[in-house]
Parts: structure tokens; sequence; C-alpha cells
């Protein structure tokens, strides 16, 4: 089971390219039409410098470009099968836009035990920094283990 | 209708409607999304960890709520965005995305608005809560 001991550890900073086929799967597989991700003048339009990434890509663009996408779960000793995802947030502090490099630094930063330690909720911060060393967003999100039953 | 600045407190601003979730989408998303976790295409997978079937990735839900969300707020106003996944989203499910404007603040030398956000299914069961901020 996971415990206080992993709070504070870091994993393998991740660095991602916003490509641009790769953006137009992601926009099919949700329906996207939005013209503000698929139109350049739509976008200039509304303000940005080329073309943004959806609201929750950030997610995505980590996980695409990481060398090895779990990580972080074989590090810790946790079973791929008994994880869910429980809280997932973003705050955005400047654009990010097609072409851009961005590098993810994740960081646990918190390990809570719910019902009796039937659950182990890990809390991952992560900061999101651009090609200028622009710090463009922050993520966070709450990983559920769903511990095996005591013996 | 778009958030601007004559919304307030009460105003329902975001609610779309979208197609079943299908298998299809399902592996779609795991290649678009780099989230490879079997457990959401591969059936033996998912019912050796003990589930009837595979789910959706919360992702690919947190996804459709962002997308409702910026079909209204531009993407450029949008100051946070986050969710709970109050429950597992199943095969077929219909998911309806709605906000609601909860509070108008200044911050940052900014007009913004906080909006709280869910996602239904076509049962009414809830599957993701959620807040956003967003300028004015």
């Amino acid at each position: 089971m996971v415990d206080q001991s992993a709070v504070g550890r870091s994993f393998t900073p991740v660095t991602a390219r916003v490509e641009p086929g790769r953006l137009r799967y992601f926009l099919n597989t949700l329906g996207e039409e939005n013209p503000v991700y698929r139109n350049a003048d739509a976008a200039r339009a509304a303000g940005f410098a080329g073309t943004p990434v959806p609201p929750t890509y950030l997610f995505c663009l980590e996980m695409m470009d990481v060398d090895d996408p779990f990580e972080m779960f074989a590090a810790l000793g946790i079973n791929l099968s008994r994880v869910l995802h429980g809280e997932q947030s973003f705050a955005y502090h400047a654009p990010v836009l097609v072409g851009d490099t961005l590098t993810f630094r994740p960081l646990v930063t918190s390990v809570v035990d719910k019902k009796g330690g039937a659950m182990t909720l890990i809390g991952i911060r992560c900061e999101v920094t651009n090609q200028d060393g622009v710090r463009v967003a922050d993520t966070a999100r709450t990983i559920v283990v769903r511990n095996e039953a005591a013996s | 209708m778009t958030a601007s600045g004559d919304i307030k407190a009460g105003d329902r601003i975001v609610h779309k409607v979208f197609p079943p979730i299908t298998r299809h989408t399902l592996a779609l998303y795991c290649g678009a999304s780099g989230d490879h976790n079997p457990i959401h295409v591969d059936i033996d997978f998912a019912k050796a960890a003990g589930f009837p079937d595979v789910f959706a990735h919360g992702m690919l839900v947190m996804a459709s709520l962002g997308q409702a969300l910026t079909d209204v707020v531009p993407p450029s106003k949008l100051r946070s965005f986050a969710t709970r996944f109050v429950s597992i989203t199943q095969l077929g499910a219909k998911l309806t995305c709605e906000g609601t404007v909860t509070e108008l603040f200044v911050e940052d030398g900014e007009r913004r608005a906080r909006l709280a956000l869910t996602t239904k299914d076509d049962r009414g069961e809830v599957k993701l809560e959620g807040s956003a901020v967003v300028a004015l």
C-alpha cells in the first residue's frame, strides 16, 4: 500500500510537443467542431497568436509523450487494474498553442487513506512550462487506488 | 448563449447533450489521449479487475464537459477548470453537460464568474461535478 513516504516524490519530467495531427485526432474523437481549435483565422479572431488546445488536452500531452506512461504506478507499487481517477483540475496561466513544446514536472503532494485503508487517494501536482520558460498551467489530479483486501 | 458582461448568479449558460459513448469512441480516445490503460478497451482486463465491462475514461467525460464549456466561454477566458469523478460512466451513456453561474467576483484585476458544472448520464446519474472560473 502506498504510504506517506511517497509524498514529495517527483518523477521524470515529460517533454511534449503540441502536434497538429495528434490534436486533430483528439478533436475528431470528441466531435469537437469549435472553429477556434480548427481554423487559424478563427483562433486569431479569438485573440490567440496560434491555434489553442482544448481545456483537458494538457492531461493527454503529458501521457502521450511520457517514456513510461505508468512509471509512477510502477515506482509506487500500484497495480494498474486497481486505479481510478478521482479528481482533476487545471489552472491556466498562458495560452498553449500548436507548435509549443511543454515540460511537465509531476510531484506527489498527498497520500490519504480512506475507508479504513480500503482506498488510498494520491494527489499529484504538475507544473507546466513552455519552450520560453513561461509557466502556462498547473494541473492536479487525485488517483484512487482500490487496495487489495487486507489479509 | 455566450458568457458576457451581463450574466448573473443563477444563469445556466452551459448546456450540451452528447451522443452515446460507444466502444469505438473508447478505442479512439485511448489513442487520442495517450491513456492506454486497458481497463477502458479490453473487456477481459476489465472483468479480471472486477468490472462487468469496459467503461469510459474519466478524462473523456471531462473533455466533453470542457467542450460544452468552451462552446460558450472563449478558451482565452478560461482561468481554471476542475472536476471530481463521482461515478463510473458506462458504455452507451448519453451525457448532458451543464454549467450555472454561482458567483461574480473580481480577482487579479479582472471581473470573473464562477460556474458550477455537472455531467449526468441519460438516467440522471451524476458522473462529474466540478467548477470553472471564467473572465468576463
